[in-house]
């Protein structure tokens, strides 16, 4: 499918940096809110080749680096109770808790698995009715659907032995809150191409209309990232501080409705804690009341604790794109990638595993 | 030793696996020979030199298309020993096979050993077996350890690689690890990769008949591509480059690592190699590969220089570069 | 933050689609995305199909391309 786009794909990049390149004047700062941005403009090479004047910064947009350790050791403490068969994505599997981590926990017995799909959490669970199966619910808008509709079939099903340890946010109100702090000078987004498949153009509006900022809705591909820049510099030449598509082959304006419905009817929003931000308002979801019974965290009365964050960790700032993994301390001297002390070295798109693995200096 | 206990992740062949072997074993085993920690342990005799090498196999399922455990421990083995320029004298094959092991399997394998044999031109000279209870051994493991003559004149150490050197890989990279996991079922995915499992020792020779003074050579198995070039950069004190265009990856292979978020360049391969070679012999070098069977997609795909030594650049698709790190752990399948 | 890969849809059986990424298959849950005939491309997340995409739009990457180019062209004839 992709075989006519590769024939060409070096000398269109060519162009379109040109391109770019005659259109940055002055310093400019662009935001990219999502991990994956960060990990595909690393790995395609385009951080190498963009004009100097033209600066990206990583934005909160990776699910495991926000994710609180209290919420890790949580999982933790829930995967030692003997009949408890925990499942996660394979995102999780090495972060550090405070103590630990499920790839350690595993390491020394305790029923933990990865999986890739929240289906997979039915099969194993109607599988093995002597077990309760507890899924660590991650991720952003892209996922919960998905999770949504997995709830649901369990319902349908009658499985009473599955439960959802609920940890996933959503990326609007993050934009927001950074943005109100006005402690990051952003001049405008590449906004998560995904997330937008699903919630669509219009909860980003505020970004233009509030904060005058603009933000392009882009592909995760190199052509894609680089038309996703270029429009956003043809936004300021032209003056104009709009919410554009670029990655229009899956993103339509209103998203996908079902995918939205089906969300809504299983979770609701909630005041929750990121990693770094703090809490921010309506940024969880968490099961509605209807659900409740398959909340893990009510179910299995295990508390979550706060926890501070390690000593001399900057993952706070860098998350808030106010400071680089360069500026960290800890940056590739106690926090290395076999050795994380912090999250966004662990998260495979973290910023800091990103530049560590890819090349701070290319 | 950080770790308390062994993970996965220690067995994966990258740095984990290197931390390992680094601090807890040469801490009592070094010597000048281990040290190198090449494929094979090169021996100086009264005569010709000796390569000497070992390797286990636990793989999951036994058997897989491509291939299976037994023609896996004798290729492995071989392929260590091609590593060095040795031609392969004599195999030993150890088992540890479970109680309740089917002897239909067994056969199937032990006829797959001898199909490998042959097309590797040596001999299964000493062997060992051992039953232990059911449970402790998932069907049965299998060690095998081989001895090969280096000729006279052939200098190839993971250290040798000189500025202005090419490059080489005889085929795309990703199919034994990718087909091994396929064939596993796990992951929810369907369809079928074959394994490149294959014994090198015939294209290793056709290449030193064409160039006697290839640098190094390594084949790309646990840990990948990425990591034999940094492991080689890193001994050698050299940079290498690479271009992405270059290497290639199959459409199979492509897309279950697109589906699962795995990176090709960690796949394990077991029938590729790597070549360092003289930049005036790669050419020589590269025809007499392609004149092989193993060797028919055989290209050049970077080159060695004196920036940056210890790393390797990837020079990508639309011309940018990035870094190519050792594998970390193990790859876990993502969905970000 | 999110892997979303494109693949064509084999065949559909129920809620569920057999889709093809290349010679891998998958069974991906049509729950979010039912409006899917054999033939279509989706784009699939953790086993679940988000999108359809249009084919003709999938092939092409670029919408702007034409644009970008016409502009490059136009300053690169300058300094000639």
């Amino acid at each position: 499918m992709n075989q006519r786009k590769r024939i060409h794909e070096g000398d269109r990049a060519s162009i379109m940096l040109k391109e770019i390149s005659a259109l940055v004047d002055g310093h400019i700062r662009l935001m990219e809110v999502c991990g994956t941005h960060t990990v595909s403009i690393f790995r395609s090479g385009i951080r190498s080749l963009l004009p100097k004047g033209l600066e990206l910064i990583s934005g909160p947009g990776c699910p495991v680096c926000v994710t609180p350790v209290g919420e890790i050791d949580r999982a933790i403490a829930l995967a030692q109770i003997q009949d408890v068969t925990l499942l996660t994505f394979g995102d999780l599997m090495r972060v550090p808790g405070t103590s630990s981590s499920l790839n350690q926990e595993r390491a020394v017995g305790r029923d933990i698995r990865v999986v890739t799909s929240p289906l997979d959490a039915l099969e194993i669970a109607q599988g093995e009715p002597q077990r309760r199966i507890i899924f660590f619910a991650v991720g952003f808008e892209t996922t919960s659907p998905a999770i949504a509709a997995a709830v649901r079939e369990a319902r349908r099903k009658r499985i009473a032995n599955l439960y959802l340890l609920c940890s996933q946010r959503l990326i609007p109100p993050a934009i927001r809150a950074l943005l109100s702090s006005r402690s990051v000078k952003i001049d405008g987004f590449i906004l998560p191409g995904h997330v937008s498949v699903i919630i669509g153009k219009t909860p980003y509006s505020f970004i233009a209309r509030e904060f005058s900022l603009m933000g392009v809705i882009t592909g995760f591909e190199a052509l894609d990232i680089l038309e996703g820049v270029y429009m956003l510099l043809r936004q300021k030449k032209e003056g104009r501080s709009e919410i554009e598509v670029q990655y229009t082959r899956v993103v339509k304006e209103e998203g996908n409705r079902l995918a939205l419905e089906i969300m809504e009817e299983v979770f609701e929003p909630f005041d929750a804690r990121w990693r770094g931000l703090g809490v921010i308002p309506e940024s969880g979801l968490t099961l509605r009341e209807e659900f409740k019974e398959m909340d893990a965290a009510l179910v299995f009365d295990i508390p979550y604790e706060d926890r501070k964050d390690p000593p001399g960790c900057l993952c706070g700032q860098i998350l808030q794109g106010l400071k680089r993994p360069l500026d960290c301390p800890l940056f590739d001297t106690r926090c290395t990638p076999e050795n994380p002390v912090g999250p966004c070295m662990v998260s495979s798109e973290g910023s800091c595993a990103a530049f560590h693995k890819y090349g701070a200096s290319t | 030793m950080k770790q308390s206990k062994i993970l996965l992740a220690h067995g994966a062949g990258g740095k984990l696996s290197h931390d390992l072997v680094k601090e807890l074993f040469l801490p009592f085993l070094e010597n000048d020979i281990l040290c190198t920690l090449d494929d094979s342990a090169i021996i100086p005799t009264e005569g010709p030199r000796l390569a000497f090498t070992t390797d286990s196999y636990v793989v999951k399922p036994l058997f897989f298309p491509g291939g299976d455990i037994g023609r896996l421990s004798i290729c492995g083995t071989v392929n260590d020993l091609a590593m060095a320029g040795a031609a392969p004298l004599g195999i030993s094959a150890s088992f540890i096979l479970e109680e309740g092991f089917p002897t239909q399997e067994l056969e199937r394998i032990i006829v797959s050993i001898q199909q490998a044999a042959r097309e590797a031109g040596v001999m299964v000279v000493a062997g060992d077996t051992k039953v232990v209870e059911r449970g402790a051994a998932e069907g049965l493991f299998i060690t095998t350890s081989g001895v090969g003559i280096i000729r006279e004149g052939v200098e190839i150490a993971g250290s040798h690689a000189l500025p202005g050197d090419s490059v080489i890989i005889n085929g795309p990279i990703g199919d034994h690890e990718a087909g091994v996991l396929l064939a596993r079922g796990e992951f929810s995915l369907k369809g079928e990769i074959e394994s490149d499992c294959a014994p090198l020792s015939g294209l290793v020779q056709a290449m030193l008949d064409a160039c006697s003074d290839i640098h190094v050579l390594r084949d790309p198995t646990r840990g990948g591509l990425a990591t034999v070039l940094w492991e080689i950069a890193n001994a050698s004190k050299v940079g290498v480059i690479v271009e992405e265009e270059r290497i290639k990856v199959k459409t199979e292979v492509r897309g279950m690592c697109d589906l699962l978020g795995f990176d090709p360049y960690y796949l394990a391969n077991e029938g590729k190699l790597v070549a360092f070679v003289p930049q005036q012999e790669a050419e020589r070098v590269l025809d007499a590969m392609k004149a092989d069977p193993l060797g028919r997609e055989s290209a050049v795909v970077g080159r060695v220089v004196d920036e940056n030594p210890g790393k390797v650049l990837l020079k990508t698709r639309i011309g940018g570069h990035r870094l190519l790190e050792p594998l970390s752990g193990e790859q876990f399948p993502r969905i970000c | 933050m999110c892997l979303g890969v494109p693949g064509k849809v084999a065949s559909i059986q129920g809620d569920c689609a057999e889709v093809d990424f290349g010679g891998i298959r998958r069974t991906v849950s049509l729950l979010i995305c039912p409006d899917v005939r054999e033939g279509d491309y989706v784009l699939v997340h953790v086993g679940f199909a988000i999108q359809r995409l249009d084919e003709e739009e999938a092939l092409e990457t670029l919408n702007l391309f034409e644009e970008i180019e016409r502009s490059y062209r136009e300053s690169t004839e300058e300094d000639t």
